[in-house]
């Protein structure tokens, strides 16, 4: 067929970018040999660079990332599943749809009955992905019918939520949704379509003529059944297709997202009128930000100083105990333990997501307060202990009004630099579903393909948060200043 | 009370392998303000630490004022007794750095002997005018010289009204015309009447204050010189 190592040599390599945690059937490790890519994003990432003359390259990014990953050039096009926006079709040169998709509910079967549409759910929790058309139709509907979305950074999650009774309904795609039943017996996908959309190949707004060139490959492989073989090899050929085909290849103007009814549902805005839809969205994100950080804080602190006086008067046992705790907690990755805390002992203790955030972020930054204060309270003289022993204070009283006091003075402006530290930590908890400042940009940024206005008021967001506090601190500090001995 | 303020009898103290006090016998009268002499490391501001509950000791007993300390691990209520009895004046003052010179003084009174706050408050201010640095009540140690420090520590230490004062090294950080300065006050606080015991190394204080001067070497009282 193509001598492939000599055109190899003539044209560099197609760089096509997607994201391996999307799994099968788009894009996976092959599980008989986990350097091999498989899927049929893969195969037709394969089918055009062979058509380009060319032989394809994988560049690894991160689902919600694409847009952006290859207008910035680290890939010539996005495969991996990826949605036909309005708001995409307005940011980059897209390729002619591929694949007819349907965003679904999947419900527990015992809510079969009760939960068959979106305004079914009003007061009820329902997950998606984020940065999809589904996100987006969520979002609407929580406005529409009082239901609220939440988002997750995988499409895995959403279903073990929805079978912990964390959700009461997911709303994906088609696809990943019929994947996730075969792994599972308790989910029902309900009939009937949310809303109805395509996968395209996404290029640089700069790069429609090699974009011309891919739809031109695309047809072809339409016309001459390629694409049906690599749709029915990987399960997902059906009645959709065909009909998707006809209309590509006559040329038919497709609107990029159907509701039920065959309306044209998320009709792009200008990024001006995106800035306005999302900056409540961000000022609400922002306050959970620093409510989450003050909370996180406040347990922080009362554990480091219990954790603190342990270490410094506490039996060998109290004490081996403690240094284990802080040694774990510094010495592991707070992403794992938010995970641990919400997942992985959630056959056991069900924390919802809010709660999970904040024992998690508490535990973990009580380990560095206590080794704060536990220096502090080193760090007050011998000597004065000494004296006030001699006075008659008791221990207790020397440390509640000697050595507290003067090792709190002392801690302030590590303190200080731990909340900010923690203000700006908080942001990993978007992993357990909690939508804080950084998710809501992402979600922002993603929606809009740009990072420029929505990094912008993200980092105006946190530093009006961060700067205040740390004048606080300062006032405190120059009022207090150390001792100087 | 009749007998001795302070009785040591067979006093030994070793930390490690470094013996520190070898059989400390010494017995100082009420009103008596003794100056322990010795060389660095002789073993003299161990004795007051001892007096002071602050040490533990392998052999012999301490009766300051009737609250006796006997060899072994600290038993806490014949500590906290002995405490009641001793005022110690440290060496490098260990004044509360958080806390004004007034607060200082304050402290124990109100949370030791539960004193009502204006009394505890006009008592530290009598003590500072007494000493002579009720100027600086409102000063943080890090404000005071080394002289209004020292008398702060004294004030301190004295506002409980302990019957026996242990003063380590009040000179150490005087200019000499404060030392004479600091003797006269010492041989007033002994007229209440109150026993004083001085460890220092400063001979010209030592006369000018003490009624009586102690030799210590290698953790001995070896003489008495004076009376």
């Amino acid at each position: 067929m193509w001598p492939a190592g000599v055109l190899a040599q003539e044209r560099p390599p197609m760089r096509w970018a997607g994201d391996p945690e999307g799994g099968a059937p788009y894009v996976e490790a092959s599980p008989t040999d986990p350097d091999k890519l498989v899927g049929f994003d893969v195969e037709i990432a394969e089918l055009l660079a062979r058509g380009l003359g060319r032989v394809p390259q994988f560049v690894f990014v991160a689902f919600a990332q694409i847009d952006q990953s290859v207008a910035r050039g680290d890939a010539e096009v996005g495969l991996s599943g990826i949605e036909d926006t309005p708001a995409r079709r307005a940011a980059m040169a897209v390729t002619v749809p591929y694949y007819e998709f349907h965003e679904v509910l999947t419900v527990r079967n015992a809510d079969r009955e009760r939960f068959r549409s979106l305004a079914d759910l009003a007061g009820r929790r329902v997950g998606t992905l984020v940065g999809t058309i589904a996100y987006d139709l969520l979002l609407a509907a929580e406005k529409e019918h009082g239901l609220t979305a939440l988002s997750y950074d995988d499409d895995v999650h959403p279903f073990s939520d929805l079978e912990l009774g964390r959700l009461d309904a997911v709303l994906l795609d088609n696809v990943l949704a019929e994947r996730r039943m075969k792994t599972t017996s308790g989910l029902t996908i309900q009939p009937g379509s949310v809303a109805t959309s395509h996968y395209v190949g996404v290029f640089a707004p700069s790069n429609g003529a090699l974009r011309d060139e891919v739809d031109e490959i695309l047809r072809r492989a339409m016309r001459d059944g390629t694409l049906e073989r690599i749709f029915t090899k990987w399960g997902v050929w059906n009645d959709d297709q065909p009909r998707l085909f006809t209309s590509v290849l006559a040329g038919d103007p497709l609107p990029s997202v159907v509701d039920a009814t065959g309306r044209t549902i998320l009709a792009a805005e200008s990024r001006w009128e995106a800035t306005l839809a999302y900056l409540p969205a961000l000022l609400r994100a922002s306050v959970v930000t620093i409510l989450l950080s003050c909370l996180s804080m406040v347990l922080a602190v009362a554990l480091g100083v219990v954790i603190a006086s342990g270490r410094v008067y506490g039996s060998r046992p109290v004490r081996s105990v403690l240094v284990a705790y802080v040694e774990l907690m510094r010495g592991t990755p707070v992403l794992l333990q938010l995970f641990v805390l919400y997942y992985g002992i959630a056959a056991a203790v069900r924390l919802p997501a809010f709660a999970a955030a904040f024992l998690g972020l508490a535990l973990n930054y009580a380990a560095y307060e206590s080794e704060i204060y536990r220096g502090a309270l080193e760090a007050v003289s011998k000597g004065q202990l000494e004296a006030a022993r001699t006075l008659g204070f008791s221990e207790r009283q020397v440390l509640t009004l000697i050595r507290g006091p003067q090792a709190f003075r002392l801690a302030l402006a590590p303190m200080t630099n731990d909340f900010v530290a923690l203000l700006k930590d908080s942001s990993l908890v978007s992993v357990l579903t909690v939508m804080e400042l950084t998710k809501q940009t992402q979600v922002f940024a993603t929606n809009i393909g740009s990072w420029v206005i929505p990094g912008t008021l993200c980092a105006a967001l946190y530093l009006a948060m961060s700067l205040p506090l740390s004048a606080v601190a300062r006032r405190l500090e120059e009022r207090w200043k150390a001792p100087t001995v | 009370m009749n007998g001795p303020a302070i009785a040591v009898r067979g006093l030994h103290l070793s930390r490690g392998t470094r013996q520190i006090l070898s059989g400390v016998d010494l017995e100082v009268t009420r009103g008596e303000v003794v100056a322990l002499m010795g060389a660095s490391g002789s073993g003299k501001t161990t004795i007051l630490r001892v007096l002071a509950g602050l040490e533990s000791f392998e052999q012999g007993t301490v009766d300051v004022e009737g609250a006796v300390v006997m060899q072994g691990p600290p038993a806490p209520e014949r500590i906290s007794r002995l405490r009641q009895k001793v005022g110690m004046v440290f060496q490098f003052h260990c004044l509360f750095e958080h806390l004004p010179a007034l607060q200082n003084v304050t402290l124990a009174l109100l949370h030791v002997h539960r004193t009502p706050r204006p009394e505890a408050e006009a008592r530290a201010r009598d003590l500072l005018a007494a000493l002579g640095v009720e100027h600086r009540a409102r000063a943080l140690p890090r404000e005071l010289s080394g002289g209004e420090a020292q008398r702060v520590a004294i004030a301190r230490a004295l506002a409980i009204d302990p019957p026996v004062l242990l003063m380590d090294e009040p000179t150490a950080s005087l200019d000499p015309s404060r030392r004479m300065e600091l003797a006269s006050v010492v041989r007033s606080l002994a007229e209440r009447p109150r026993t004083l015991l001085v460890a220092t190394h400063d001979e010209d204080f030592a006369a000018a204050a003490a009624t009586r001067v102690l030799q210590i070497r290698d953790g001995r009282v070896m003489s008495a010189v004076g009376s």
